[in-house]
């Protein structure tokens, strides 16, 4: 049985356990507050980008003369997979969420014959993913900064863009959790390259016929590049809420975890402590007897 | 007269929704004013002063590239970068102006270097149009 001074030192270290869990906690939440205002406010962005881009498309008369970054390649053999995580851990299942996700489709993906690249984002995905498919990892794209802008989407997305410009696969698909609320991350797959609308566009987009200035394949040339950046940045900020979300209440749980653990031992060190004085009690009387 | 919905977003925000009489557009081609009603259209921007119409009052925002489309719905402009002009950072854009001359002082003969010295002049033409109008 552990002594008396073994149980005060485990007593203080899961104190100061919570207390770290804590400060994470109360971290993560402030934290949480200005990511996800800051993904909600990308949002009206992304969305009407969306729509300008899928009325244009449906207006473009002849699909195989329009961009390759629209129409695709004509194939689906060799598939890039962007795989968007974050950079430190203990947020819950958050990152291995997503790679699930990822590992699920490549799995599925080289079921069926086809070549996967992988690219990832974010040190923890590419962690984790290096076990098993290490040679199907092309490039690993840290980001440490403090606060996302546009520029850092501009690097991924150029890579991605350099990377199909050479042929190097056909279809790219994003991998990230979409922020749905504190204790809610969805981990999503959204394929960007060749885009896919859903559904007609909405209503008369179809029989509204554009002018273009200048014309048409410039414009779409411009726009396109630029669609794929918008959905790299709107995936990395509803990642970063959704990594604070996930590391919020993953430390909640955590310090309630260790609040539970210190009452539990609070209570043995006391039993024990008073078992002690009542043995040493009994001695000390059944000497005095023995006089 | 007539309104119309206008939404100006940037990647980071929209910067205004709602209805309005008229939008003037620095379009790539030039300038283009939008009313209610006007025929579909896709529009690139070049970087200039967009000025927005309600109700006799004028607002002025200013843009760094991007799109308009004009549709059934409305008029949308997609900014690189949209900010009102009372919050412009003017010693920002002259920061950035220098940084471009000096790019542009590097770069290779091409088309890459047209397009830089075009930015460049509509860069430098909103500068010469903000600190005109800030003497006034």
């Amino acid at each position: 049985m552990a002594s008396l001074k073994d149980m005060r030192v485990r007593l203080a270290s899961t104190k100061a356990t919570q207390k770290i869990t804590k400060a994470m906690q109360m971290v993560a939440a402030s934290k949480l507050r200005r990511a996800q205002a800051a993904a909600e406010a990308a949002r009206p962005y992304a969305e009407r980008m969306e729509k300008v881009l899928s009325s244009i498309a449906s207006t473009v008369a002849d699909i195989n003369s329009a961009p390759k970054l629209l129409a695709g390649t004509g194939q689906d053999q060799v598939h890039l997979l962007v795989v968007c995580t974050a950079e430190r851990g203990l947020c819950g299942a958050f990152n291995s969420s997503i790679v699930r996700l990822a590992r699920e489709k490549i799995n599925a993906l080289l079921a069926d014959g086809k070549t996967v690249k992988i690219l990832c984002v974010g040190r923890k995905g590419a962690d984790q993913l290096r076990r098993q498919h290490s040679s199907r990892i092309i490039e690993v794209i840290e980001l440490r900064v403090k606060t996302l802008g546009f520029e850092h989407a501009q690097k991924v997305s150029s890579k991605i863009i350099a990377l199909y410009e050479n042929g190097e696969f056909d279809v790219a698909t994003l991998f990230f959790s979409r922020f749905k609320s504190v204790i809610s991350q969805i981990p999503t797959a959204l394929q960007v390259i060749p885009p896919v609308f859903d559904a007609a566009p909405v209503d008369g987009g179809a029989s509204a016929s554009y002018e273009y200035e200048p014309d048409e394949l410039d414009i779409l040339g411009e726009l396109l590049p630029r669609n794929i950046t918008v959905q790299v940045f709107r995936a990395l900020l509803e990642n970063a809420a959704s990594e604070q979300g996930a590391r919020m209440s993953a430390m909640d749980n955590a310090t309630r975890n260790a609040g539970e653990m210190i009452r539990k031992q609070t209570i043995t060190y006391n039993r024990t402590r008073q078992a002690m004085i009542t043995k040493e009690l009994i001695e000390i009387i059944s000497g005095a007897e023995a006089l | 007269m007539a309104t119309f919905h206008f939404e100006i977003a940037s990647p980071e925000r929209l910067l205004f929704s709602g209805e309005v009489d008229q939008v003037d557009v620095p379009g790539s081609e030039g300038d283009f004013g939008v009313l209610a009603g006007h025929a579909p259209l896709v529009a690139m921007l070049r970087p200039g002063i967009l000025t927005v119409t309600i109700g006799g009052e004028q607002q002025r925002i200013v843009v760094l590239g991007g799109f308009a489309e004009v549709g059934p719905t409305g008029l949308t402009v997609l900014a690189d970068v949209a900010t009102s002009v009372e919050d412009i950072d003017r010693a920002a854009l002259a920061a950035e102006i220098s940084a471009m001359e000096a790019r542009v002082k590097e770069m290779e003969q091409g088309s890459l270097l047209d397009r830089e010295i075009a930015k460049l002049d509509h860069f430098k033409a909103l500068q010469t149009h903000l600190t005109g109008t800030a003497m006034h």
